[in-house]
């Protein structure tokens, strides 16, 4: 048995005129929690509908446990799919809507029984099987949504924006509750996202889409501490853009040709972005101390913004405007609006991106 | 309460329980109101003739062929049971449902097709479905003899693979052929439009449930069209049973069916109690079978 769970391999899909997946090479581990994540429109979606077997590449591979799919219909593919909208039976009870796949595979009637019920206990709905999809809240419809996948016991779990159609808190319940889930069974999870907080708090790895490219493939901590395009940066979190020139190694000059210390990834003289997180930067009063090998910046603090567990400075630095945000802690100085301060960060917190 | 005017509705002063009831049923009477045309219209040419129906029907026909009212029987409902009444009954009875079963068969994929194209082509196969209303149909009726007649190109073709004097028109086949034509674009609507509307996302999960393109249509596109078939069902089976174009150009004196029969009480012998009879029963029998059909059908869905 590999321990690649699904491979993709130089995978395009054109729509006629439009390319929707670009060249995708990806591997994803047998266990591993996986997240496409992107903007819509960033072929998420079509990648995995390739997987499942709902969409066929123009070209390239897909292979499941190093299988090749080529052409296969989804109904001979070992992988099942939580659909974003759910897509249960209207016209079926949730026990006809789990027992679906298993009838289909012709499993005999006794075992059927046995599996529905440890499926629908699984995700908590025991007690629900005899309503319709009609009868049930949203979180209850996307629990039987999932219990009809995982009734099938398939080594690969699909799943389209499966939390998207449900409010803030139950989304996070179910966030955590998925998560656990999937340890539980040992399964892949490849999970379709646009939300990059989701992404980051259930995945092992997540890949970065964008215009049909796979930018960045990666642990959540390196996809958010080291960005590297500027796209990958903005969608993630949330980051400020100064336009720098690249000076040399370690080094960007920025348009008033100063010099600062950062993460360079290209050759000198190259225009980049250098981003900067506003959590990793801080405020000194003028004439107050920097600490030696903090990058520095002088600066007019022009907005305080005031969000409860934290605080926002809208500092302007030259031409650009930087946020900065700080703990509403104690200890932590505040500034007020009109005040002039040093910005001020570690080198290893900015990087020089191309776009 | 008193009735108070819409001005009066609409001044200027807190809501109390009173004025909010007043409110709620002004707007009823408005709803009432938009209704009424319609239902003035049903109770004067349905309704209203149905109770002359009735009447007529416990009537008896005189030998100079005038309605005596008031002699009140049940003869003319005895008479329903003769042979003849029968045969007519049940031919009609096969004819409608074998022109069911048929534009079922046919209309199904077609509307299929169609729902399942681009919106263009969709747009354009909708129109030629409804090019035929733009003709009367009774002249589309009229052109079905040329086809189906002794020198026509149908009896031309047959005669070609070798059915010797192939007789087409005035027969069982040739109302068939008349009636499925004449009904084809009703079950084609209903079932589109029931289609159309289908999530297809449904029919991807069946399959990304193990199920094979004809278990998926089985199990998920067939039940959730039922209204469709429901409704095409109905617009088609009831006109048929009751059509009166097609057996009088198409049909003979052999394949008589029930409009021709009705009219002809009324018209050639002049027995309009049997007639009304006739007619109250058979509306009685499609309500009942109707109501009966949408409750399976709703059952299904």
């Amino acid at each position: 048995m590999s321990d690649i769970a699904v491979e993709l391999t130089g995978v395009t899909k054109r729509f006629s005129e439009v390319t929707a997946v670009d060249q995708v090479d990806l591997q994803i581990g047998d266990g591993e929690f996986f997240s496409l994540l992107g903007p819509s429109g960033c072929g998420k979606t079509t990648t995995l509908r390739m997987v499942a077997g709902l969409e066929f590449p123009t070209e390239g591979s897909v292979r499941i446990y190093g299988e090749e799919m080529g052409l296969r219909p989804p109904n001979k593919r070992p992988v099942n799919t939580v659909f974003q909208s759910y897509a249960l039976f209207p016209h079926m009870t949730v026990f006809r809507n789990v027992a679906f796949g298993l009838e289909m595979q012709r499993i005999p009637k006794a075992e059927i029984a046995e599996r529905v019920k440890t499926a629908v206990e699984l995700v908590r709905l025991g007690g629900m099987e005899q309503r319709r999809p009609a009868q049930l809240s949203g979180g209850q419809q996307q629990r039987v949504a999932l219990a009809r996948a995982l009734v099938n016991q398939p080594r690969v779990l699909l799943l389209d924006e499966p939390l998207g159609a449900l409010d803030l808190k139950l989304r996070q319940a179910m966030q955590v509750e998925l998560k656990e889930l999937q340890q539980r069974l040992g399964i892949s999870f490849v999970y379709v996202t646009h939300d990059q907080e989701e992404a980051l708090t259930m995945s092992d790895r997540i890949g970065v889409m964008h215009q049909g490219k796979l930018l960045q493939v990666g642990a959540p901590e390196e996809i958010y501490e080291h960005p590297r395009t500027r796209f990958v940066a903005d969608f993630i979190g949330e980051t400020n853009f100064v336009p720098v020139t690249v000076a040399g190694e370690g080094e960007v000059r920025l348009p008033d040709g100063e010099a600062v210390r950062a993460v360079t990834h290209s050759a000198p003289g190259t225009e980049a972005s250098l981003a900067l997180r506003p959590e990793k930067l801080s405020l000194y009063r003028q004439r107050e101390d920097v600490p030696a090998g903090l990058n520095c910046l002088p600066g007019v603090v022009r907005r305080r913004v005031y969000l409860g567990s934290s605080l926002y400075y809208h500092v302007d630095v030259g031409p650009t405007t930087i946020r900065s945000r700080h703990e509403n802690a104690p200890g932590v100085p505040q500034f007020a609006e009109g005040e002039k301060v040093c910005l001020a960060w570690e080198a290893s917190a900015g990087e020089a991106l191309g776009d | 309460m008193a009735r108070r005017s819409k001005a009066a509705l609409e001044t200027a002063t807190a809501v109390t329980p009173e004025l909010e009831q007043g409110a709620t049923r002004a707007e009823s009477r408005r709803g009432f109101l938009l209704a009424l045309p319609g239902y003035a219209y049903l109770v004067i040419f349905f309704a209203v003739p149905m109770l002359i129906i009735f009447v007529y029907s416990f009537g008896t026909r005189s030998a100079t062929g005038k309605t005596i009212l008031g002699d009140w029987n049940l003869e003319s409902y005895r008479r329903l049971f003769d042979d003849f009444v029968l045969g007519v009954m049940w031919r009609s009875l096969w004819l409608a449902l074998a022109t069911t079963v048929i534009c079922l068969a046919i209309s199904y994929p077609f509307a299929y097709y169609i729902a399942t194209r681009g919106p263009r082509l969709r747009g354009l196969l909708m129109v030629l479905v409804m090019i035929p209303f733009w003709t009367n149909f009774l002249v589309r009726t009229y052109a079905w003899r040329l086809i189906l007649g002794r020198n026509g190109p149908l009896a031309a073709v047959l005669s070609f693979v070798g059915v010797d004097q192939p007789r087409l028109l005035f027969t069982n086949t040739a109302i068939l052929i008349g009636l499925v034509y004449g009904h084809l674009p009703f079950m084609v609507l209903p079932l589109y439009a029931s289609i159309e509307r289908l999530d297809w996302s449904l029919v991807e999960a069946a399959r990304d449930l193990y199920a094979n393109g004809w278990k998926a249509f089985r199990k998920v596109t067939l039940p959730l069209s039922m209204p469709g078939v429901v409704g095409g069902t109905i617009l088609t089976f009831i006109p048929s049973f009751g059509a009166y174009i097609e057996p009088e150009l198409l049909g003979g004196a052999q394949t008589m069916m029930l409009g021709s029969f009705i009219e002809n009480q009324y018209y050639a012998v002049s027995d309009w109690p049997f007639g009304s009879a006739l007619s109250f029963v058979i509306m009685a029998l499609m309500l009942a079978g109707t109501i009966l059909y949408f409750r399976r059908g709703g059952r299904t869905v």
